[in-house]
């Protein structure tokens, strides 16, 4: 009874969260003594599949369909239910990602297995007791959950795991699942790749900037910063709904939750909603001219400063070390 | 067009979260619920996409009795209808599974949940929907248009996003974006309690999932304030002692 593990790409490459996701499905595999299949769908290279095999995976099914060349939920969904079955897999792991959090419910369904989204750490497996720590409450807090299904979905946080070494035989083979014309009723119009960005929930760093940064044209050092550092941008709800950023950069319990290495918050107060979704951040640094703000509270490391201020010295600093390293 | 719109009780946004009974359960204590601020995106924008006798809405939750407030609130906001499947909502797989055997009875072009809700952020109730129907399910759409008898979303995927086109029915996911969240005006209100709101007894189905204990993130230590003046400071301790850069 393998463990499968969806190996998701962007534009045909693995990301790093795709190797995390490869690396937990591994230790999975080993705490329940068997073996591990990843299963890559659309055009991937082969370098790019060979790969899988240095992070644990013993074999490697690699669907190259023309009609699944891009990410339709339904169909993806139906290729990954059948490589389970067809390997007898028991447990599916996936990247709690964009196209993660489409395909995880629709697979637990197929499967009739119990999903956990959201998953922060490997499963605690004695006897037929099988739970996973997952985040609850937009991070505010983590409930243990228990499978009781036969079968298991288990959807892995970017940045939750850590990438390991393991070489298996990974050895790569062609799989031509079932085509259903019923799995392709979406069609896919257009797809818009911003790939010039680091992607917010994949990302090790990110910048953060928030009403203290006053309006929409200083965000010119914030990005500054994060390219210096090879961060993500992003920002608070109040910055957002001011139409200063995107939406897409809001973090927060009603945006985006995300664990980075690094959040360094600038202009931000800390408010209970942005911490929910920055609070298992590894570290987190906080500027910001109001010594009392709470984010001072749950930070790391912090400068009572003002924004404009500060951050030009820590762009210098940043090159200084940049350039001495 | 028929929408439906799948809505959560869920504790406020500003809530502290503690547990009780040896961190087993939620503690509910002085809690305000609300209507979950993505079904609320959802709901928004099903009243857009109806506005001028284009459709009719209804709002559907899987809940106790407690929960009849946000449905209120829903239908104040401008749904026409109410269902309440009368259960616990035990988690994502029971709650979908009760809202698809109701679609069953009453098809629906348009199925709409929020992303996630803000207490299990499961964002799993609409692919499963969509799956136990056997129809498109989109997860976290920023753009909802509607033509004729099919939709075109715009979702967020990685690095991205991607433009669909997809024929009625199916079950979307809403997102921060899709529309501007209403404010029920006194008419709505007053409408409101007057409103259809029809319970139902909820389908016998297996669930597969237990929640067996909650904890809370482990407390930071105190900050470390590094002065305003010595940026570089900053980047050498991130450096050698957090080891982040």
């Amino acid at each position: 009874m393998p463990v499968l593990i969806y190996t998701e790409n962007a534009a045909g490459k693995f990301k790093k969260s795709t190797f995390e996701a490869v690396s937990y499905a591994r230790a999975i595999a080993d705490q329940t003594n068997t073996s591990l299949t990843a299963i890559s769908v659309g055009d991937v290279r082969a370098d790019q599949l060979n790969l899988l095999g240095k992070y644990g995976a013993d074999k490697v099914l690699n669907v190259s369909n023309d009609k699944l060349k891009s990410f339709v939920n339904q169909a993806y969904a139906s290729v990954i239910a059948e490589a389970a079955k067809k390997e007898s897999a028991d447990i599916v792991v996936l990247s709690n990602s964009f196209s993660g959090r489409g395909l995880a419910p629709r697979i637990g369904v197929k499967l009739e297995a119990g999903v956990a989204d959201g998953a922060v750490a490997l499963p605690e497996i004695s006897g037929d007791k099988f739970t996973v720590k997952k985040t609850a409450f937009s991070g505010k807090a983590f409930a243990t959950v228990q499978l009781t299904s036969a079968k298991k979905v288990i959807a892995l946080v970017p940045n939750s795991y850590k990438v390991v070494d393991k070489p298996a035989a990974g050895h790569v083979e062609d799989f031509s699942p079932e085509i259903k014309p019923t799995d392709f009723k979406a069609l896919v119009k257009d797809i818009i790749q911003s790939t010039d960005k680091v992607s917010l929930p994949d990302a090790e760093i990110v910048v953060s900037g928030g009403r203290g940064l006053k309006g929409p044209e200083n965000w010119g050092m914030i990005e500054e910063l994060a390219n210096l550092l090879g961060a993500a941008t992003a920002c608070s709800k109040p910055v957002s709904d001011a139409d200063w950023r995107p939406h897409s950069e809001h973090v927060g319990q009603t945006g985006i939750a995300i664990s980075p290495n690094l959040y360094i918050a600038i202009g931000i107060s800390g408010a209970i909603q942005h911490l929910a979704g920055v609070s298992s951040s590894k570290v987190i640094v906080v500027i910001n001219k109001d010594p009392e703000a709470p984010f001072f509270k749950v930070a790391d490391y912090g400068i009572v400063g003002d924004a404009f201020e500060v951050v030009p010295k820590l762009i210098a600093a940043v090159k200084e070390y940049k350039g001495s390293a | 067009m028929k929408i439906l719109v799948c809505i959560s009780n869920v504790p406020d946004t500003t809530t502290k979260i503690t547990f009780t009974d040896n961190n087993t359960q939620f503690n509910t204590n002085g809690v305000q619920f609300i209507l979950n601020p993505y079904d609320e995106i959802a709901l928004s924008r099903a009243i857009d996409l109806t506005e001028g006798g284009k459709g009719s809405i209804t709002v559907i939750n899987v809940g106790e009795v407690n929960t009849e407030a946000t449905i209120r609130k829903a239908l104040a906001i401008g749904a026409d209808d109410a269902v309440r499947i009368n259960a616990k909502p035990h988690d994502a797989w029971f709650v979908a599974y009760q809202i698809a055997e109701f679609i069953k009875q009453n098809p629906f072009d348009l199925i709409l949940t929020g992303r996630e809700s803000i207490d299990y952020n499961g964002s799993k109730v609409a692919g499963m929907i969509g799956e136990l129907l056997d129809i498109p399910s989109v997860s976290i759409i920023k753009k909802l248009d509607v033509d004729g008898d099919k939709g075109t979303v715009e979702r967020e995927i990685e690095g991205g996003k991607e433009v669909l086109v997809i024929p009625f029915p199916f079950a979307a996911g809403a997102a921060e974006g899709l529309a501007e969240p209403k404010i029920p005006n006194m008419r709505g209100i007053m409408s409101a309690r007057t409103k259809p709101l029809m319970v139902v007894e909820p389908a016998d189905v297996k669930t597969n999932l237990e929640v067996l204990s909650y904890e809370t993130p482990a407390p930071r230590g105190n900050v470390k304030l590094v002065p305003a003046d010595d940026s570089a400071k900053l980047i050498e301790l991130l450096h050698t002692e957090a080891r982040v850069i």
